[in-house]
């Protein structure tokens, strides 16, 4: 996020988009409340009637995808009814003649018919964006998760840039992470393109300087992505993957093409998987090392305000379960690897990423105590950055980028005629291998459904409670149908949550080509009585 | 004097007499919150700082000069020269005639404190006041809901005192109303919509109101499972495990096991709240089905369960084969978003200096 957490009870005008927000951060979405309970309005753009749609002053249900096209139209608006922050354009950014131009092509009579929301709507919500003072992005995967998630961020971004909407209180570009510690595995450098603090790969400088300080000549190019190496597993010659380690990911229930996946993991020569549980990904592997659990484990996580926070062992681990960076280092350490020689405690660990990283060069494991500190903080005695991006951008001018609208990888035809979208519920995380574990969620959420317009149902001659047959280009599962108005008629929705409904099953039709990451949210698929 | 700290360089600096002492406030406050700042204990019920002050329990009533009744200092600001005093002779004792009339009407007074985090508040100011039911044990209000089986929030309204803070912690802190007050004096009575069950109305069991409840007449059902494990109650500052916000919580512990969920009120990113999953989503950590030995898989395909030793021996001796087979790019690393930094350093570490190469990622792509 560009703001603190407390930033979201000060915005004028709230836009979530593509982020479900009452159910996956529902405590990030009190804050949005009480902002409405002073008096904040709230344009929701996401294609089912959430929560927060519900609570929205205008609710623009898109169709799934079509975010880029009703950007460039509220960009449109922005720019011909003049509410461009002229000052903040001239001072802080680039790029913003061109974009201007192209933006003028893109009514919201453009736009309407491709966002199935009416040319209006658009026109209102641009308005409200333009004029709040100021105006609040926030979103989550139904941003990132397409084939254009890059193309959405910056989409967004143009539009905070041409209002003027960043290093500002209330306002920003705010993207809700979803794991706990998903912001800090990335400040870690747990990422093909960067090392630790975000230090490019590719760039000599901070390949010497990591080549110097791990003892070996490390690559001066970024590495592949796991999406990637899960498409070279097994494979002969040059490129092949054939060994790998994984923590604490169920890699084949929660990515997109299960069998793919579950192909890619079974041709591995060696697979060892560190986890808390025998997980379906566990399953595959060759050597399993138990993990020790939340309540159980002295560390450090970052949220998805950068706020650096310490997690604190309460009770012993159950067995012979131990830390992940322990068995990291010794399995390390027998490879004859003495980089992890050091390595006693968590405090060595983290205390050694804080002298490699310049964004936590001013922390230690002794002055994260509290959680006060939000990235970068730049040297000791340094207050933390609650708020990025005031008075100047770091890389210097904020760039507009000219970006056109595409189609989904896959749209629906005849064969595939309905929209299937994905996400989560609030009762269940990820492939509950936790919350399914946890007395009493059942009583609140015992199966997985698809969410079914009672509109479709009748013209698919189905019933609530029903089993159907849903099935995409990759492959079909069957699951129970619920009836509601929460998506609309031709788009349905389930959570990945359920090992009974493995609807990653049918997702996968394509990737994002900047940042690999899966089209989880739009798969056509068709649907039939069984 | 008491002066000010942190005091926002806008706000108007006042003074005020609190017990004799001369104090800085600022325009705005309340006469309540100013005597919180110069710790004068003053004794409420109805009161919890996140939410808007009500005025209902009058625990807090001070003597104000120039004011004939004493007045409830959370709903009275404070004003330039004002003289306050907190512990008079007549306003001690309005307090102790007003905690028995409380205590009158409730069922039980020895809470568990693993019924949530305010759930001592009542017990504990009669045992400051020294009173217990005693002149005016008789009708009760409020009646408790056994009907309602959902495994999280015990609805005992027998003890319930009409402090309404479940009702506005429902509504202000959280947005979702879900509850609400039906009825007048010995009928009043606590609600979800129609008398459902919480399941069918709005609530999300975030568990809030049963954090905020100061006499147990709301529960936590899952933490008081751990009633009866011998030892002390441990509390251990930590952070939720699940979504990305970070919420800051207090582990409650008795010997080796979690028993319960601590929002932490002065956690940065929550400020005393959580949501369902991490106020009660906590018991996979002493699943059976955790596992708590290294586990090798044979060559019939079964995985057997080995000594530390052989599983890293094991580990270590297919990462160098491959490597030696397929060279350096051939083995990835894949760290967990879950997991805490340390474990997720470790293992771009792990990649970066035994193989020289970027072959790492995260779960962040799908």
């Amino acid at each position: 996020m560009s703001n603190p957490l407390v930033d979201m009870e000060h915005p004028d005008l709230i836009f979530p988009i593509g982020t479900n927000m009452t159910e996956c951060h529902p405590v990030a979405a009190t804050r949005l409340k009480k902002a409405i309970a002073r008096g904040a309005r709230m344009v929701v753009a996401d294609p089912r009637e959430t929560r927060l749609a519900k609570m929205a002053d205008l609710h623009l249900q898109i169709r799934v995808g079509s975010d880029v096209a009703l950007l460039l139209a509220m960009a449109h608006v922005i720019a011909r009814e003049g509410l461009v922050d002229e000052e903040f354009v001239a001072a802080r950014t680039a790029g913003a003649g061109e974009f201007l131009e192209h933006v003028g092509a893109f009514t919201p009579e453009w736009a309407s018919p491709i966002c199935e929301v009416p040319a209006g709507q658009i026109e209102q919500a641009a308005l409200w964006f333009g004029r709040g003072r100021p105006s609040a992005i926030y979103y989550t995967l139904g941003i990132t998760e397409h084939i254009c998630g890059v193309d959405n961020v910056q989409s967004l971004c143009n539009l905070a840039l041409m209002t003027g909407n960043l290093g500002v209180e209330g306002g920003g570009i705010n993207p809700m992470r979803g794991q706990n510690n998903i912001q800090g595995a990335g400040d870690c450098g747990a990422v093909p393109a960067n090392f630790p603090g975000f230090q490019p790969c590719s760039e000599p400088e901070f390949a010497d300087k990591f080549s110097r300080a791990y003892g070996t000549d490390i690559d001066a190019e970024k590495g592949i992505t796991k999406v990637a190496a899960l498409n070279n597993c097994g494979k002969e010659g040059p490129g092949g993957i054939h060994a790998m380690l994984i923590d604490g990911e169920n890699t084949v229930v929660t990515d997109p093409d299960k069998r793919h996946c579950e192909r890619a993991l079974g041709s591995l020569e060696h697979l060892v998987v560190i986890d808390l549980f025998l997980t379906e990904t566990a399953q595959l592997a060759d050597v399993v090392f138990p993990a020790t659990a939340f309540a159980e484990t002295d560390g450090v996580q970052t949220n998805t305000e950068r706020r650096v926070q310490r997690l604190r062992a309460a009770v012993p681990p159950p067995g012979e379960a131990k830390p992940d960076w322990w068995i990291i280092s010794q399995i390390a350490r027998r490879m004859g690897n003495t980089q992890f020689d050091h390595f006693e405690s968590a405090r060595d660990v983290f205390n050694e990423l804080c002298s490699l990283s310049p964004i936590y060069a001013g922390l230690d494991w002794d002055r994260i105590d509290k959680g006060e500190y939000q990235w970068p903080v730049p040297e000791a005695g340094h207050p933390g950055t609650p708020r990025l991006h005031e008075g100047e951008f770091k890389n210097g001018r904020g760039l507009f980028k000219v970006i056109g609208y595409r189609d989904p990888a896959e749209v629906i035809d005849d064969d595939y005629p309905v929209w299937l979208t994905t996400g989560r519920r609030l009762q269940a995380y990820h492939t509950r291998t936790q919350t399914g574990r946890s007395a009493g969620i059942d009583y609140l959420l015992d199966e997985e459904s698809l969410e079914v317009h009672p509109a479709d149902a009748e013209q698919w001659g189905i019933a609530d409670g029903e089993f159907v047959r849903m099935s995409s280009r990759r492959g079909s599962i069957e699951i129970k149908v619920r009836l509601t108005d929460r998506s609309p008629p031709g788009t349905v929705f389930t959570s990945f949550s359920f090992a009974s409904v493995p609807v990653n099953v049918l997702t996968g039709s394509g990737y994002d080509p900047v940042t690999e990451t899966a089209e989880l949210k739009v798969c056509p698929v068709r649907i039939e009585a069984t | 004097m008491i002066a000010l700290k942190d005091a926002p360089s806008d706000a108007r600096i006042c003074t005020m007499t609190i017990d004799g002492e001369l104090v800085e406030f600022r325009e705005g406050e309340t006469i309540y919150e100013v005597a919180e700042r110069c710790r004068r204990e003053v004794p409420t019920l109805c009161y919890d700082p996140r939410l808007e002050a009500f005025g209902a329990c009058r625990l807090c009533v001070v003597e104000v000069e120039g004011i004939n009744n004493p007045v409830a200092s959370c709903t009275t600001r404070a004003g330039e020269g004002m003289v306050v005093k907190t512990r008079t002779g007549a306003v001690e004792k309005h307090r102790k005639t007003l905690l028995e009339m409380v205590a009158s009407e409730n069922r039980t007074l020895d809470i568990d404190p693993l019924a949530g985090y305010a759930s001592q508040e009542l017990g504990d100011l009669l045992e400051r006041y020294e009173v217990g039911p005693g002149r005016f044990r008789g009708r009760r209000s409020g009646t408790s809901n056994t009907d309602d089986k959902n495994p999280f929030i015990l609805r005992d309204y027998d003890n319930c005192i009409s402090c309404y803070r479940c009702v506005r912690v429902c509504a202000e802190q959280e947005g979702d109303h879900a509850i609400n007050v039906m009825g007048r004096g010995f009928d009043t009575q606590i609600t979800a919509e129609f008398g459902n069950d919480l399941r069918d109305s709005q609530c999300t069991f975030c568990g809030q109101c049963v954090q905020t409840c100061p006499t147990g007449a709301l529960s936590d059902k899952k933490a008081l499972r751990g009633s009866d494990l011998p030892g002390e109650i441990e509390k251990t500052r930590s952070v939720c495990p699940y979504c990305g916000v970070g919420c800051a919580v207090d582990i409650l512990s008795k010997g080796d096991r979690v028993v319960g969920i601590h929002p932490a009120m002065d956690g940065p990113a929550n400020e005393g709240a959580l949501c369902v999953k991490g106020q009660y989503a906590f018991d996979f950590v002493h699943h059976p089905d955790r596992l708590t030995k290294p586990l090798v898989k044979g060559a019939d395909g079964s995985f057997r369960e080995v000594e530390w030793d052989e599983a890293l021996q094991r580990a270590a001796d297919g990462f160098r084969a491959a490597h030696e087979k397929h060279g350096r790019h051939a083995i990835y690393g894949i760290a967990s978003g879950r997991a805490p930094h340390e474990a997720a350093y470790s293992m771009q570490k792990f990649i970066r200096s035994s193989f020289g190469t970027n072959y790492v990622d995260t779960c962040s792509r799908s």
